[in-house]
């Protein structure tokens, strides 16, 4: 199941420049001075010297070179006039001299000859031993041009050249001899990269010709990897030829393809013969990789540094207002050449002149930089990673979210984002162009659909719809522009195994953001989002010409009649129909043949002109049937690309079948930039959907019609789906594939679905083509009557889709545990998996092998052991009943498994009872997580995604928040809390690392756990946690619960458990991880088969959840969203949640029944333990009765054995390592000890720096273990610092505890305040103004429930997110400050960024907005702004200032205090509507209280 | 948009009956329909579970999609709800009649509340319809010149006559009695089922094309000449007996003798006087605590008996569900019928050991009381000694339940194979041992609910159609060409609508 290809990194990096390109030694051993301090970003593999990789760019050290060469005999020619190659070669000699021998030749090619090669000379004992076994040969070759002048006219040709061997060298390579790697780090006459499987902090000791004082350079990129693979190779290590990069690019595959698509329409006098460079991106390397190779490719094709990473990585520009014209001009031309390169990327990049660094618009990674006195800029993903005295600093400051950063050295100065793209905007007259150039439609907004000669009735039967089409989806989109939401999980049997003819939609399943790559939300952060698609040819993207601006902009890809008559109906891009109908009495040859010759007719039409192609399934009757639109649309695609014509026109669908998000999302993702859902649009249009309510009579006509409301719910589902990916732009998801099969053969994928992965096989194209006949037999057969099917889908139904859990099992399984009877269970039991094997499931396609001899019953270890490795599912309390919630607690605890807060923290008053539940979650919203929490935990579990909606937030509505969930949430009642989607501090993996390091620090007993959802890809993830440190990872099925999720999210994201953890355990064995987890599986767990088959594909532990809630009573109503669950499970209704019946024994029962079924199973087995059959899965086989569509899988990818997982232990071994405590936390908490215990006051006084990492925090959790979140009496323990602390400053401060800081500190600081107090103060003598720079990172505040924080200068991204109850005051922050906010006050006392108060549910902001233009960069979507009026707010305000001036020394805020009369008219008070309106309902008087706890 | 909370805000209502004393007085129906209004208040009680447990398996035999016509009456859609219902149920206007609702019991809201009075609102969507006009025949679109011929009238053998001529088969349905309906005709009082109610739908059937004809005697063997497949929908008809001294004497009568009769007369027939069974001024006994016996027993009081009694051998079950029988099961639980409202005494764990009369009739019952026994599972009863009674009893009648299908009609001779118990046996595919031959209802499955008879005479129908559609084809080409029909193409919905 692992895939090596899903390898993803992330990590830290930096550069150190002289401002005027002054070349020395010192900025040598500063960058690697700088790397060594990042080295806690990266990561070691599975031997402990084996990193994941570092190294630097540099300026060609001419002296140096010249001086070793001559020794060595090798005469070079002045600087300039050669390049170097930094050669990994085999090291065998002959493939060695095979390989250098092909240099000479590529370069004797291109005009060339080699001088020499230089043995490179290296310190193996400074690596480890992976690293020293995968050793390349590194050798430098030195070539010029064979002529003796260079063209002085065009100073880059010869970089060119140089390319042009490179990249042909690479092509030889990957072509012929594949066993004999060889790779060029780096060819050119500029630049030179020295990298390798080696610790950040050793690169100098490895390579010594780093420290050799001849050495210099005006500029030097450092990088140290962190990868999800533990044999990472030296080749990946960064930089690249011209970059390296922190993140990840998301949307890669659709780059990768569209580049593939533009190759042959590439032409550049400056690049002759550039075809025989294709492909440009060399296959099988990391987005990293891939990105630096189209960087190069732009650069070498004309265009300047800025300018070409200003068209990989655009800013969000749509839907900026405030941009100027040009610049708007600028970002829309390039997007008809270029889709952005999306997702979070921290670039720093040169190309040998000029360098430079930017962030991409979400500006996820961190990026920090200082201007010295002495003409230095150092960058770095860290502040203090080069410590810079205080005197030395002329200015700092912060990369920002889609902003770059260039070093011109010419002028000696950093020049900012506005002024270069200023600058590029004026290049070409790109606004004339597009209004010239543009195609427009005209849109007749009365036009309906063209009538069909079949009856709506007749076409919505012949496409498969139901009556839940109209009512679970279709209405619900129809009446409020929403997706339609469900909640529980997924029952129904994958797509290829289900009885009814499934649309072709059904097999495959969403990816999403984990872990390495963070998802998005698409409400709050809208700015980001963009829905605009362009119609047209990709024409040469190495050419700047009017006529590139000659397409179709498209706001959004879903079309009504209006726009799809209107783009039929625009002359200047031709457009060919393609009819995808075949004749349905043809069978199945008759769909292949229709296929064939819809790809054919494509083709055809494009080579003819056509430049919009119009694939239509609609033309349908009793002879002709559709061909699935997906597989028209992705054959269309394909057949293009490998005709290499894709370029040249581009894809609309006019389909009577899709009419779902995720189905549009499909026909997209394969490809179509535009999609007509014609019978979906009709369908609504005919029904009888009633106005909304409250809208007035003289409103009707403004009203949006249910049409309007359908498409703006597509949209809004469209960025919902791209956003769990991290995708911003539809632009950059068209075609990007990013969709895995369950159920489809790898013939059928190969061809028409290329790339996409589908691991187990299964069905062809005849099946496909069965199901399309039986479709429209069904539709045109006699006696059908005229009512549609009902479905089945979502709830059950008699004649719908199968459920595994239906009246019958939920009646079995409920009247087994309440009675007792095991036979009762059994019945249950034998009815699940008999369901199992009918094809739900893929564990039902596996049966047991009994290879041993079968043992006694009394043999095997007993029930009450095996129920320890029993957990129940994380469901919080608020999506549960209090009732519901603490019987699950209660029935774990009394049988020694665990059960799961959720996200929702837990009432202090079940803490330490056997009420307690042992997993804390640690959730996105962080709602309720306090100090006193973390350290009641026997696990605490971080929530990375969920089965049901992975890559999503979540939402719980005010009606379900009354006073004791507001309370244990530090909330308002009635008030709608938000989880965001992503972890604001998890970005990346090593950002887990650090939240691991968090966790573990503030309570070292508890094991930490990372909760994965299966997807393809998760192995490579599972071994990045691993390698983070976590002691338990959980991989949890698609299928899995929830209170309230898009219905398309529940059916169609994540994969089987099955493939997911059968996936991790091969990779986490494959990387010598295995040993040192426990994996814990989950999904739709009912019997002691289902057990037994988790714990042969390597589960050493397993999660119930809907189980166990139906032992207590649930009913699958799947009304948890509505707040009306009748069994009082899922509700807050205090009427319902009397009806709760359910006690804790009959979970027990359920557990015990299970866990007996598991010793039956062992028994037969022979195995005496679980632990002897866990990973075992030569226990396993495929079921040899299999027949029909079960028999086209081949599960043997589940059942594989990685090589290195013979010789090992396939489970957690008990030996492995227990928690690790920090060492420096145990020093300081010894001398902490006697405040903790007795009376005393303590202060301690230490210098810090970047790598003192979540400074605080076991003290913190030392003090909640004995005193809860009461803490202590204020100031009881003051750590005083100074210089530049590491992350999580201060995290999880409780109270009596105080952090003061002189200098700075970088990202979540403050994380988890719980009643601490920290502050920051630059140091005294700076000159550069507080007020204007930065000095506490990304994410401070992230979660604080309560405390203090006043920071005396500017805050970066996301300050005090999710803060529900900490006061901060601060001097500036970024983008999205107070974003999800639900509690506390927040005085900003200078300028925010952009969309402040974004989902800002309760607390208040003040804002001195003495520019006055503070409400265009404020979110106002929940917020309302107004002037200080009150009294109470205006001494609140004034109160805090007073302490900020005090406790920091701000001169911004003694000048606000001078000035009070005129400054407090500046202030604007942000306050959310409904949490205003909640506090005027309680009358309670706390919002000016809010914060006064030290008043 | 529907109050999700309705179930909780609003209580059950179903219809009221008329008092004991008005409708002991005439011989029609006695329920007062709810109003729509009140109707669709029901209706939003309804939940839209996630799993419906009156629509699976352990509710509604026939799969009525109860959730959805709920919804659809709630928003006052009555045609779709119509339409709904009758894509599973033919006859729900005799489900929502007669029967005992096992949705109700299997609905989810029961465990918490009363739950949805899913009954009445079938019963007032079909009879809405009717009232409408709405419910007009549905021709088949093109006939298949396949020839089914059906062997009984009741429920079984007229939804799988519908069914089969739905799918374009031309169906003949053969009916022993003078009147086509079996148990609905003469077996079911008409104050329960009047019988213009059955009549309006058998007038549907007709002019869709099915031949009802009554008054036939017919044989499997002449049929299958005839016909391309038969179905045997005969019911269970035999009679459980009592075998004690006494059973010989004239005033001991079998119910469906007696309901029969009574059931002509309401039709207008002249019933001979010398069979003429009535109980005005008689001391009534009912042997049998079913539904059955209840019904003998409003006759009875209809009719002016003196006393009407209706003994039962099994103890009185509980009041309410008990932990034996969990939701969503069919409880065990005492049931009250209109009878029981209108003077018939019930008696429980009574055995009667003899009859005894005077000039040949009988006048006396004598019984005994009896304790319940539970031995490995198995029930049973005792005599208590010295329990012995005698009481004056001028009409008994026998309502013990039935045994099987009669052996002595159509099934003699027949060759169609029967089970241990004596019903007809069939695969599943309801097809007998007799290739060609079918089975649905009663007689098949032993007596059992209307809803039953109905599921299977739509399983058969079902079955049938498959074997026709694989058979080689028509055996014999019918004479006439196919009738004529409207336009091609499907019929059309009504466009949905979207709350």
């Amino acid at each position: 199941m692992y895939d090596p290809s899903h390898e993803h990194d992330a990590c830290g990096m930096g550069f150190v420049a002289h401002l005027r390109g002054e070349r020395s030694a010192r900025v040598m051993r500063d960058a690697l001075t700088l790397l060594g301090n990042l080295e806690h970003r990266s990561a070691l593999g599975a031997d402990a010297n084996t990193s994941d990789g570092s190294g630097v760019l540099l300026q060609i050290p001419h002296a140096f070179l010249r001086s070793v060469c001559t020794q060595a005999g090798l005469a070079l020619p002045e600087a300039g006039q050669y390049g170097v190659g930094m050669c990994f070669l085999p090291r065998s000699t002959a493939t060695q001299r095979a390989a250098e021998a092909e240099v000479g030749q590529l370069a004797h090619l291109h005009g060339c000859r080699v001088l020499g090669w230089r043995d490179v000379p290296v310190d193996v004992a400074h690596i480890g031993d992976v690293a020293r076994r995968t050793l390349p040969a590194i050798r430098q070759v030195f070539i010029a041009p064979a002529a003796l002048e260079l063209d002085q006219s065009d100073a880059s040709a010869f970089e060119r050249t140089l390319f042009a061997i490179r990249r042909r060298f690479e092509k030889s390579r990957v072509a012929g001899r594949r066993s004999a790697p060889s790779y060029i780090a780096s060819l050119s006459s500029r630049t030179i990269v020295y990298k390798g499987l080696v610790r950040s902090s050793v690169l100098g000791a490895f390579y010594p010709d780093l420290t050799d004082p001849l050495v210099t350079t005006a500029l030097a990129l450092v990088h140290s990897r962190f990868s999800t693979n533990t044999f990472p190779t030296w080749s990946r290590a960064h930089p690249y030829r011209f970059l390296c990069h922190n993140g990840e690019i998301n949307t890669l595959k659709g780059n990768l393809k569209w580049m593939e698509v533009r190759e042959p329409r590439m032409e550049s006098p400056r690049l002759p013969n550039v075809h025989d460079l294709f492909p440009l991106i060399a296959a099988g390397q990391s987005d990293s990789a891939s990105i630096d190779n189209a960087l190069e490719l732009l650069v070498h094709g004309g265009r300047s540094l800025a300018h070409a990473m200003l068209m990989l990585i655009p800013e969000a520009w749509e839907g900026d207002t405030a941009m100027s014209a040009d610049r708007r001009a600028f970002f829309a031309y390039h997007s008809a050449l270029m889709e952005p390169w999306d997702g979070p990327a921290a670039v720093a990049f040169t190309d040998g002149r000029h360098i430079g660094a930017m962030l991409d618009r979400n500006g996820l990674r961190p990026g920090r930089y200082v201007v010295t006195n002495d003409d230095f800029v150092v960058l770095a993903s860290e502040a203090g990673a080069l410590p810079v005295a205080p005197a030395r600093v002329r200015a700092k400051g912060r990369l920002r979210p889609g902003t770059i950063l260039m070093v011109n050295t010419t002028q000696g100065r950093l020049v900012d984002g506005d002024e270069l793209k200023d600058e590029l905007a004026a290049l070409h007259p790109y606004q004339r162009w597009l209004t010239e150039q543009r195609v427009l439609l005209q849109v007749d907004e009365g036009r309906g659909a063209e009538a069909h000669p079949l009856s709506l009735a007749a076409r919505q039967r012949a496409f498969g719809y139901t009556s839940e089409d109209f009512d679970v989806v279709l209405a619900p989109m129809a009446l409020t522009g929403e997706e339609p939401i469900g909640s529980m999980g997924n029952d129904t049997p994958v797509a290829a195994l289900s009885t009814r003819a499934r649309p072709l939609f059904a097999y495959f399943r969403q990816l999403f953001a984990q872990v390495t790559n963070p998802a998005i939300d698409p409400i709050r952060e809208q700015l980001v989002m963009s829905l605009g698609v362009i119609l047209g040819p990709r024409l040469n993207l190495l050419e700047t010409s009017a006529d590139h601006a000659r397409v179709i902009r498209l706001d959004q890809p879903v079309l009504t009649p209006a726009t799809f008559g209107a783009l039929l109906q625009q002359r200047r891009l031709p457009v060919a129909p393609l009819s995808a109908v075949f004749r349905a009495d043809g069978g199945a040859a008759a769909f292949r043949s229709a296929l064939q010759a819809l790809c054919t007719a494509a083709e055809a039409s494009v080579r003819a002109g056509a430049q919009l192609l119009v694939i239509d399934d609609t033309p349908v009757d009793e002879s002709w049937a559709a061909l699935p639109s997906l597989l028209a649309v992705s054959a269309v695609h394909h057949h293009l690309i490998r005709a290499r014509v894709r370029a040249d026109a581009s894809i609309i669908v006019r389909s009577d079948e899709a009419r779902e998000v995720s189905q549009i999302a499909l026909l997209l993702g394969y490809g179509a930039s535009a999609v007509y859902p014609s019978l979906a649009l009709e369908s609504i249009g005919a029904a009888d959907v009633p106005a909304p309510p409250h809208t007035a009579r003289s409103d009707a006509a403004h009203a949006p019609t249910p049409v309007d409301l359908y498409v703006k719910a597509v949209g809004k589902g469209l960025l919902k789906i791209m956003s769990k990916m991290g995708i911003s732009t539809l632009q950059s998801y068209c075609g990007a594939q990013v969709f895995e099969a369950v159920g489809l053969s790898r013939e059928l994928i190969d061809r028409h679905f290329t790339g996409t992965s589908s691991p187990l096989g299964g069905v062809g194209l005849d099946a496909i083509a069965e199901d399309a006949v039986r479709r429209h037999a069904g539709a045109f057969a006699s006696g059908t009557t005229s009512r549609l099917p009902s479905g089945g889908d979502y709830s059950y139904r008699w004649d719908g889709e199968t459920h595994a859990w239906n009246p019958a099992t939920i009646a079995a399984l409920q009247h087994a545990v309440r009675s007792g009877s095991n036979a009762t269970y059994q019945d249950f039991s034998r009815a699940a998996d008999d369901a199992t094997r009918g094809g739900a499931t893929i564990r039902g396609l596996l049966e047991l092998v009994e290879t041993a001899p079968a043992i006694p019953m009394d043999d095997v270890e007993p029930a009450a052991s095996i129920v320890r490795r029993f957990v129940t599912g994380a469901m919080s309390f608020g999506s549960l009943s209090r009732e519901a919630h603490e019987t699950l607690a209660v029935a774990m605890n009394g049988l020694g498994g665990r059960s799961n807060t959720g996200e929702g923290g837990e009432e202090a008053a079940r803490f330490g009872t056997e009420r307690n539940s042992a997993i804390k979650q640690v959730a996105s919203g962080r709602f309720g997580v306090t100090t006193e929490y973390l350290v009641n935990a026997h696990e605490l579990q971080i929530k990375i995604a969920q089965g049901a909606k992975p890559g999503e937030g979540g939402q719980l509505p005010g009606h379900k928040v009354d006073e004791a969930i507001a309370c244990t949430r530090h909330s308002t009642p009635g008030v709608t809390l938000i989880s965001p989607p992503p972890h604001h501090d998890i970005y990346s993996i090593e950002d887990l690392a650090q939240l691991i390091f968090d966790l573990r620090s503030v309570n070292a007993r508890a094991k930490i756990s990372v909760k994965l959802v299966a997807e393809s890809g998760v192995g490579t993830v599972a071994v990045g946690v691993a390698k983070a440190h976590a002691d338990l990872i959980t991989i949890s099925g698609d299928s899995g619960g929830t209170g309230a999720s898009p219905l398309s999210s529940i059916k169609h994201a994540g994969v089987p458990w099955e493939m997911g953890l059968a996936e991790a355990q091969q990779a986490l064995l494959l990387n010598g991880l295995r040993a040192s987890v426990r994996l814990q599986v989950d999904g739709q767990l009912k019997t002691g088969r289902d057990v037994v088959i988790g714990a042969l594909l390597g589960a050493d532990e397993f999660g119930f959840a809907t189980a166990p809630l139906i032992a207590a009573g649930c009913v699958m109503m799947r009304k948890c969203h509505l707040n009306t669950c009748p069994v009082g499970i899922a509700t807050q209704d205090p009427q319902l949640r009397a009806k709760f019946a359910g006690k804790p024994e009959h979970i027990v029962n359920y557990l015990f029944f299970v866990a007996e079924e598991v010793r039956s199973i062992l028994s037969r087995l022979g195995a005496r333990s679980l632990d002897e059959i866990i990973g075992r899965t030569e226990l396993l086989r495929q079921r040899a009765d299999l027949g029909g569509r079960a028999a086209t899988f081949d599960l043997s990818p589940l059942l594989h054995v990685p090589a290195e997982g013979n010789d090992i232990a396939r489970r957690r071994a008990s030996s492995a390592k227990e928690s690790r405590i920090p060492a420096a936390d145990l020093e300081l908490l010894e001398i902490v000890r006697p405040a903790l215990e007795g009376g005393e006051r303590v202060m301690v006084a230490r210098a810090i720096r970047n790598v003192d990492r979540t400074m605080g925090a076991s003290i913190a959790g030392e003090i909640a273990r004995r005193h809860g979140d009461a803490g202590l009496p204020d100031d009881r323990i003051t750590l005083r610092f100074e210089g530049s602390a590491g992350q999580s400053f201060g995290a999880f401060a409780t109270r009596g505890l105080t952090l003061e800081l002189t200098g700075e500190a970088n990202d979540y600081v403050g994380k988890g305040l719980s009643g601490g107090r920290i502050v920051v103060r630059p140091p005294k003598g700076v000159t550069f103004l507080p007020h204007e720079t930065v000095i506490v990172g990304n994410t401070a505040l992230y979660g604080a429930t309560a405390g203090e924080a006043f920071f005396g200068g500017v805050a970066g991204e996301r300050f005090a997110v999710r803060n529900s109850g900490a006061t901060a005051v601060v001097e500036g922050v970024g983008d999205h400050g107070c974003e999800y906010m639900t509690g506390g006050v927040v005085v900003v006392l200078g300028r925010t960024g952009r969309n402040f108060a974004a989902g800002m549910s309760g607390g208040l902001a003040f804002v001195l907005d003495s520019s006055r233009d503070f409400a265009r960069r404020c979110n106002s979507a929940l917020v309302e702004l107004a002037a200080l009026a009150e009294a109470s707010d205006l001494a609140l305000v004034k109160r805090l200032v007073e302490r900020h001036a005090k406790l920091t020394g701000s001169a911004r805020a003694r000048h606000v205090l001078s000035h009070w009369d005129e400054s407090a008219r500046d202030f604007v008070r942000v306050a959310p509507v409904e949490y205003l309106k909640a506090l005027r309902a309680t009358d309670a008087p706390k919002a000016s209280t809010a914060g006064g706890q030290h008043a | 948009m529907r109050d999700p909370r309705a179930f909780v805000t609003i209580q059950r209502a179903t219809p009221r009956r008329q008092s004991a004393e008005t409708r002991a007085q005439h011989w029609r129906e006695f329920y007062e329909p709810l109003s729509s209004q009140a109707l669709a208040e029901q209706g939003s009680r309804c939940m839209d579970c996630g799993v419906p447990f009156c629509h699976g398996d352990t509710g509604c035999p026939v799969h009525n999609v109860i959730p959805e016509w709920n919804a659809l009456v709630s928003r006052g859609d009555w045609h779709a709800a119509l339409a709904s219902l009758h894509a599973t149920n033919n006859f729900p206007e005799l489900t929502g009649r007669l029967c005992p609702a096992p949705c109700e019991s299997a609905c989810v809201l029961g465990l918490i509340e009363q739950p949805v009075s899913i009954r009445a609102i079938e019963q007032a969507i079909v009879d809405r319809g009717f009232e409408e006009g709405w419910i007009a025949p549905q021709p088949p679109l093109r006939e298949t010149g396949h020839r089914v011929a059906i062997i009984g009238s009741g429920p079984a053998g007229l939804a799988a006559a519908q069914q089969l001529r739905r799918h374009g088969h031309a169906v003949t349905v053969f009916e022993q009695a003078d009147r086509i309906g079996g148990l609905l005709r003469y077996g079911i009082p008409s104050f329960k089922l009047e019988k213009s109610v059955l009549d309006r739908r058998l007038n549907q059937m007709e002019q869709e094309g099915v031949v009802l004809q009554a008054g036939a005697r017919v044989d499997v063997a002449t049929l299958q000449r005839e016909f391309d497949a038969v179905v045997v929908a005969i019911g269970a008809e035999a009679p459980r007996d009592l075998a004690v001294p006494g059973r010989e004497l004239s005033g001991i009568v079998l119910a469906m003798e007696f309901l029969a009769q009574q059931n002509h007369r309401d039709a207008g027939d002249v019933v001979a006087p010398s069979r003429s069974v009535d109980a005005r001024g008689k001391h009534v006994v009912i042997i049998g605590g079913g539904d059955t016996g209840s019904d003998c027993g409003g006759t009875c009081i209809r009719q002016g008996a003196l006393s009407v009694r209706q003994f039962e051998l099994l103890p009185q079950p509980p009041a309410e569900r008990d932990e034996t029988t969990p939701w969503p099961l069919w409880p065990m639980q005492l049931r009250t019928s209109h009878a029981h409202d209108e003077g018939v005494a019930r008696e429980w764990c009574v055995s009667t050991i003899a009859f005894t009369g005077s000039d040949g009739r009988v006048t006396h019952l004598c019984g005994i009381r009896v304790s319940p026994l539970s031995r490995d599972g198995r029930f049973s009863v005792s005599p208590v000694p010295g329990s012995e009674f005698e009481i004056p009893a001028d009409l008994i009648l026998l309502a013990m339940g039935f045994t099987g299908p009669r052996r002595d009609g159509v099934l003699a001779d027949s060759g169609v194979g029967l089970t241990a118990t004596g019903c007809v046996q069939t695969d599943a595919r309801h097809q007998t041992s007799i290739p060609g031959v079918f089975a649905a209802g009663d007689a098949r499955r032993g007596a059992s609910l209307i809803v039953w008879a109905i599921r299977e005479g739509r399983d058969a129908a079902r079955a049938v159609d498959e074997f026709l559609r694989t058979s080689t084809g028509p055996r014999r080409q019918s004479a006439r060409t196919s009738r004529a029909h409207g336009t091609s193409g499907l019929p059309d919905a009504q466009p949905r609508a979207l709350v």
